[in-house]
């Protein structure tokens, strides 16, 4: 695809890509709601230029509901109320997606530390730190994907 | 299209993606400024929304391909950090945290999770925020900063490398190539803490890193620096003088704390006035040198 530089990967994965999952947030890095993982780390679409993901990976929440069945960390957010307006849930989910697979420590010191990144109005947090907790039993437990 | 009023749009320019050093120092002889030095773009980014960066440049030349900046390496007496490392890599780095892990404290607390992961220390250096978190333990361990351009390569000591806020020495052509720190002894201790409006993602109001040898009850080789507190972050060499030498204790260590907080110049601006900042440089100064005197588990 060719893609001006002036575009972000924010630009590109909603007008051009038309990925409904990404969120347009502060467009400056502050809220997380842009957040997609980018050769496996948490990145905020809305900072970086177009072509500077040219030969990247790219994960997004489309590619945690796979063939009509969501990932366990998703069945998590959602059982455990983690997901109120839903606006900052895709970014949200995606940096957790990332701390279940790095974090050493659960605490919810480390939790909340991992997510400053990501802000959310509605919940207050408590939830997404319960639905994050309750994933990392899932893990454990081999329920994964 | 962005809908937020104020939120500027960013300026179609010309772009380029060197994948060699020698490549990109050619490049930027041939455009002889007019461009923007680009890697993370996590600074740079949101100083165009808004509007603090006006779009006077033609060419974005981004870094972030340079492989061979990119790196942490430990070279004879030396750490050396390229400057398109990441600074989540560097948070992570066993070297940097083993070493000197007060730059690990201060990079950790560098914006978020996702800025970390995109924004690189050659950055945080050349913006050049008297507030940037990794300044205060690099000017503690005396880094230099070693500057390539296609004719010359010259070192910095890191103290002479600031002019002002968002001003470096810098010139055109030139590029932040490498940070390099003489590695410490492992009897020193370590500290740095910073103060924010919140508890996270947030600039500094004051930081302070230390860093010292205590032999026989006495302190050595201390080193304060502290930033947010003057046009640039600073070493307090009147308190760092008054400390060395004296034997560990108090009223030592509160009157330490207070000729630093007497060296420091800082302004009154959105996040704070220059008054609480004076207040805040002697307490976590004070704080500093209490934490670097208790033993600390080893870090993981």
């Amino acid at each position: 695809m060719e893609v001006e530089p002036q575009e972000t990967f924010l630009d590109v994965l909603k007008n051009r890509l038309k990925i409904k999952s990404v969120h347009r947030g502060c467009e400056e890095g502050e809220c997380g709601a842009c957040t997609v993982l980018l050769n496996g780390r948490p990145v905020c679409s809305c900072l970086i230029l177009s072509p500077q993901v040219d030969g990247g990976e790219v994960l997004t929440l489309e590619g945690l509901n796979q063939n009509g069945e969501f990932h366990p960390l998703l069945t998590a957010f959602m059982e455990n109320y983690a997901i109120q307006c839903g606006y900052c849930t895709p970014g949200m989910v995606m940096t957790a997606y990332y701390l279940l697979h790095h974090l050493t420590d659960f605490s919810d010191e480390s939790i909340r530390k991992g997510l400053e990144g990501n802000l959310c109005r509605c919940t207050g947090y408590i939830n997404i730190l319960k639905a994050i907790k309750a994933a990392k039993k899932e893990k454990d437990s081999g329920c994964w994907w | 299209m962005s809908f937020f009023i104020g939120s500027r749009t960013i300026p179609e320019v010309e772009y380029h993606r060197p994948k060699e050093l020698a490549a990109a120092l050619v490049l930027l002889r041939e455009l002889k400024g007019g461009y923007k030095l680009i890697a993370g773009g996590t600074d740079l980014i949101p100083a165009i929304r808004r509007g603090a960066l006006s779009p006077d440049f033609s060419h974005w030349v981004d870094l972030r391909s340079i492989k061979e900046l990119d790196y942490i390496r430990q070279e004879d007496s030396l750490i050396c950090i390229g400057a398109v490392t990441r600074l989540a890599d560097i948070e992570a780095s066993p070297i940097i945290r083993k070493d000197v892990p007060h730059l690990a404290e201060a990079v950790g607390q560098i914006g978020s999770l996702q800025i970390r992961s995109q924004g690189t220390i050659g950055g945080n250096l050349s913006n050049a925020s008297p507030a940037a978190d990794t300044a205060p333990p690099l000017l503690t361990l005396e880094a230099k900063i070693l500057l390539k351009s296609i004719d010359r390569q010259r070192v910095v000591p890191l103290d002479q490398f600031f002019l002002g806020p968002g001003k470096t020495v810098l010139s055109v052509g030139e590029i932040l190539a490498e940070i390099q720190i003489p590695i410490p002894r492992a009897e020193e201790k370590y500290c740095f803490l910073k103060l924010g409006r919140r508890n996270a993602f947030t600039l500094a109001i004051v930081s302070v890193a230390t860093r010292l040898k205590i032999q026989n009850g006495v302190f050595q080789g201390v080193r304060i620096a502290l930033g947010a507190v003057a046009p640039v972050p600073i070493r307090v060499p009147k308190a760092e003088g008054f400390l060395t030498g004296q034997r560990v204790g108090e009223p030592t260590i509160t009157n330490g704390a207070r000729i630093a907080s007497d060296e420091v110049q800082p302004i009154s601006d959105v996040r704070a006035s220059a008054a609480y900042r004076k207040d805040m440089s002697y307490v976590l100064t004070r704080r500093a040198i209490l934490s670097c005197m208790t033993p600390k588990p080893a870090q993981p």
